[in-house]
C-alpha cells in the first residue's frame, strides 16, 4: 500500500552537532506513506539522534526536514501530535495495569473515553490480552511488552511511527510476530520508520538506508542493496559499509 | 484537561501502588509527633534524685517532701552517708543529690543560716542547669512560707510569667518544626524523585516525544504530592490539637493559606531539583543534604538562630523554611494575623515565584 507520491517525511542535509562532533553530517532522504522505512547502522552511526530530531525531541542544527508536512524546526507540536514513538528503552509504566497504560497513553493523546475504551479492546483481543487486562505491565515477559509497547505507540492512530530499536533483547520468534505488527499497520498506511542493528530484520524493510559515521553510505531496496554489494545477505552488505567507519561506537 | 486529568491519575496510581513509600508518608509525620511529643523532649520531668538527709528534723523532712512532690523531681533513693554520694552517681541513675547538713532545723533556728548542697550531673549541662534552678526555687518558696510575718520592711517579688506558652512546653515549639520538615520532606524530595524516575525507566522520552505541553507535566506531578501535603497537614494538626493539646490561637484558614503557600515553595524546589539531576540516587541526595540539613539547622527550630555567628545568620535568611516556621508559630502559638506576618509571607512567595519560574524555565522540553 506505497503511496510514492506522498512524502510523509522528508530530509534535506538534516544535519546535528554536538560542540566539535557532528552526530548526524547532511543526511537526505523521502519516506513515502506506508513505507517501512529501515535505518542501519552500528552503535553511534548516529540513527537515534537522526530519529530524535525528525520526532521533534532535539532541534537541527543545520538543515532542513520534514514530518506529515510540519517542519522539525518550527512546528514540533503539531508533528508530535501526528507521530508514534517507541524508544530503545521499554517505555510502559510497569506499575500500572495493561489497561491502566493504555488508558493513560489514549489520555495524553487528547483521545476520548469511548474512543479509547474501544481500542483498548481491540488490542486486547487482537494480543490474546484479555485475561491480562489488569495485570501489572512490570510482570509480563518481555516479548509481550514489546508487543503491548508497539500497540501503544500507534493506539491514537498516528500517520507515522518511529520505533527505535524495537526488537532489542528479544527472541526471535516474538521478533518475527513483532515484524508481523508493523507489516499490518503498514497495510493500513501508517509509514513505518525503524531503526535497527537486526539484519534480518533489514530484509523485512521496503527500504533500508545504512548509516556509518552520521552519514548515509546506502540507500535502496534491499534487494537492490545485495545485488549492488554483491551478497547474498545484507548482513554482508552491512560489514562492507560498516568497515568503513573511523568512529568509535559508544 | 483530559491529557491533565489522565496524567494526575496516573500519578496516584504510581504512589498507590507503592506500599512502602506511601506508608512511609503518612506515617512519618504522626511517627515525628510522636516522637517529638513524648520521647525527645527538652522539658524535665520526674528526674530521678538521691537525698542525704543526716538530721532528719521537720524543716529537712518538710523540704524533702515537698521536693519529691514536685512534678520535676522523683526521690529514689535516701543515702546515709557522704560516701555514697559518689557511688550513686556512678550508678548513672540519679541526675541530683540534694545534701542536708547535720541539725539543720537547728542551726536554722539558732545561726539564722543554713546551707543545702545540690549536687548535680552536669554530663548534660542543660538539664544540671535546669534542675538546679527547680530545686533552689522550691527552697526559696519554703524560705517565703518560714519568713511569716515578721517581714522585712520592704520586699522585691518577682512575677514571672511565661507568655503563649505557659507551661512551658516543647510542643509549641517542634509542632511547627515537624510541620516544615514534612512540607519540605514530601514535597521536594518525593516530587523531584517522581520526576526523575520517569527520566530513568526512559518514559520520560515517550511523554516528551507526545503533544504534551511541558506545564502540564509538571502541574500534574505536583498536584497529587499538594494533595497527600494536605493531608499530612490536617493529621499533624488534629494529633497536635487532640494529642498534645496544643491550641491554634490564630486563624486556621491563615494557617492552612501559608501551609499551601509553602508547600508549593516545597514542590518548585523538588521541580528544580529534577531538572538538574539525572538519577534518582543524585535527586534524594540533593533533596537530603542540601534542604533537610539546612532546614534543620537554620530554620531556628533546633538552634536559636540569634544566637548563631553573623555570617550563619544571614545565611538562614535563604532557607524557605525559616520563614515558614515563624509564620507557623506566629500564627498558631501567639495567635496573630496577617498584619504581623506580612512581610515573612511576602518573602515566601518571593522565593516560590522565584524557584517556580526557574524550574519551568530549566525544564528541558527536549532531549538534546
Amino acid at each position: 500500500m506505497i503511496e510514492l507520491n506522498t512524502h510523509m517525511i522528508t530530509a534535506d542535509k538534516l544535519t546535528k552537532q554536538f560542540g566539535d562532533f557532528t552526530a548526524v553530517d547532511q543526511i537526505s532522504f523521502d519516506v513515502s506513506k506506508g513505507e517501512i522505512f529501515g535505518f542501519l547502522g552500528a552503535n553511534g552511526a548516529g540513527k537515534t539522534t537522526a530519529m530524535r530530531m525528525l520526532c521533534g525531541l532535539s532541534l537541527p542544527t543545520s538543515g532542513k526536514a520534514s514530518v506529515n508536512g510540519f517542519d522539525v524546526n518550527t512546528e514540533t507540536e503539531k508533528i508530535k501530535r501526528s507521530i508514534g514513538y517507541m524508544s530503545q528503552k521499554f517505555s510502559l509504566y510497569e506499575d500500572l495495569t495493561v489497561r491502566e497504560n493504555m488508558r493513560f497513553y489514549g489520555g495524553i493523546y487528547g483521545m476520548t473515553i469511548p474512543q479509547i475504551k474501544l481500542k483498548t479492546q481491540y488490542i486486547l483481543e487482537h494480543l490474546h490480552l484479555e485475561k491480562e487486562k489488569d495485570t501489572l505491565v512490570g510482570s509480563l515477559p518481555l516479548g509481550w511488552k514489546q508487543k503491548l509497547s508497539f500497540s501503544v505507540a500507534i493506539f491514537h492512530d498516528p500517520s507515522i511511527v518511529f520505533l527505535d530499536e524495537p526488537t532489542g533483547g528479544v527472541d526471535p520468534i516474538t521478533r518475527r510476530e513483532f515484524w508481523e505488527m508493523i507489516y499490518e499497520a503498514a497495510h493500513k498506511g501508517t509509514t513505518i520508520f525503524v531503526t535497527t542493528h537486526y539484519m534480518d530484520e533489514a530484509e523485512y524493510c521496503n527500504r533500508v538506508c545504512i548509516m556509518v559515521d552520521g552519514r548515509i553510505e546506502a540507500m535502496d531496496t534491499p534487494a537492490n542493496l545485495k545485488k549492488q554489494y554483491e551478497s547474498a545477505h545484507m548482513e554482508d552488505v552491512f560489514l562492507k559499509l560498516a568497515r568503513k567507519a573511523t568512529r568509535i561506537a559508544d | 484537561m483530559k491529557q491533565f486529568i489522565a496524567f494526575v491519575k496516573k500519578e496516584f496510581y504510581h504512589i498507590w501502588r507503592d506500599k512502602q513509600t506511601l506508608l512511609i508518608l503518612f506515617g512519618m509525620p504522626i511517627a515525628q509527633i510522636m516522637i517529638f511529643g513524648f520521647a525527645l523532649t527538652n522539658e524535665v520531668k520526674n528526674a530521678k534524685i538521691a537525698i542525704l538527709n543526716p538530721s532528719k528534723d521537720i524543716a529537712s523532712a518538710t523540704l524533702t517532701q515537698r521536693i519529691d512532690a514536685s512534678r520535676y523531681f522523683d526521690v529514689l533513693k535516701n543515702l546515709q552517708s557522704q560516701s555514697q554520694i559518689e557511688a550513686a552517681f556512678q550508678e548513672g541513675k540519679i541526675k541530683l543529690a540534694v545534701i542536708f547538713p547535720q541539725d539543720f532545723n537547728a542551726s536554722l533556728l539558732h545561726n539564722n543560716t543554713a546551707t543545702i548542697q545540690f549536687i548535680a550531673d552536669a554530663s548534660d549541662p542543660n538539664i544540671a542547669t535546669t534542675l538546679t534552678s527547680y530545686a533552689s526555687a522550691i527552697v526559696q518558696d519554703y524560705q517565703e512560707e518560714m519568713k511569716g510575718a515578721n517581714t522585712l520592711p520592704y520586699t522585691i517579688q518577682t512575677d514571672t510569667r511565661m507568655l503563649y506558652n505557659p507551661q512551658l512546653k516543647g510542643a509549641y515549639n517542634f509542632v511547627p518544626g515537624v510541620m516544615a520538615m514534612i512540607l519540605l520532606l514530601v514535597c521536594t524530595l518525593m516530587t523531584s524523585i517522581a520526576i526523575v524516575r520517569e527520566k530513568e525507566r526512559g518514559t520520560m522520552e515517550i511523554l516528551l516525544a507526545s503533544p504534551l505541553q511541558p506545564i502540564v507535566v509538571i502541574l500534574a506531578k505536583a498536584i497529587p504530592y499538594l494533595v497527600l501535603s494536605m493531608v499530612n497537614i490536617a493529621s499533624i494538626l488534629l494529633l497536635s490539637v487532640f494529642v498534645l493539646e496544643l491550641p491554634i490561637e490564630g486563624s486556621l484558614p491563615l494557617l492552612i493559606g501559608e501551609s499551601i503557600l509553602f508547600t508549593i515553595t516545597s514542590l518548585s524546589l523538588g521541580l528544580l531539583i529534577s531538572s538538574i539531576t539525572a538519577s534518582q540516587q543524585v535527586a534524594m541526595m540533593i533533596s537530603l543534604v542540601g534542604m533537610f540539613l539546612p532546614t534543620l539547622m537554620f530554620s531556628g527550630f533546633m538552634f536559636p538562630i540569634e544566637s548563631m555567628p553573623v555570617p550563619l545568620q544571614v545565611i538562614s535568611n535563604i532557607v524557605p523554611a525559616k520563614w515558614y516556621f515563624y509564620i507557623v508559630k506566629a500564627v498558631m502559638i501567639k495567635g496573630l494575623g496577617i498584619g504581623a506576618i506580612w512581610k515573612e509571607t511576602l518573602i515566601l512567595s518571593g522565593m516560590t515565584v522565584f524557584l517556580l519560574g526557574l524550574s519551568i524555565k530549566k525544564y528541558k522540553i527536549r532531549l538534546a
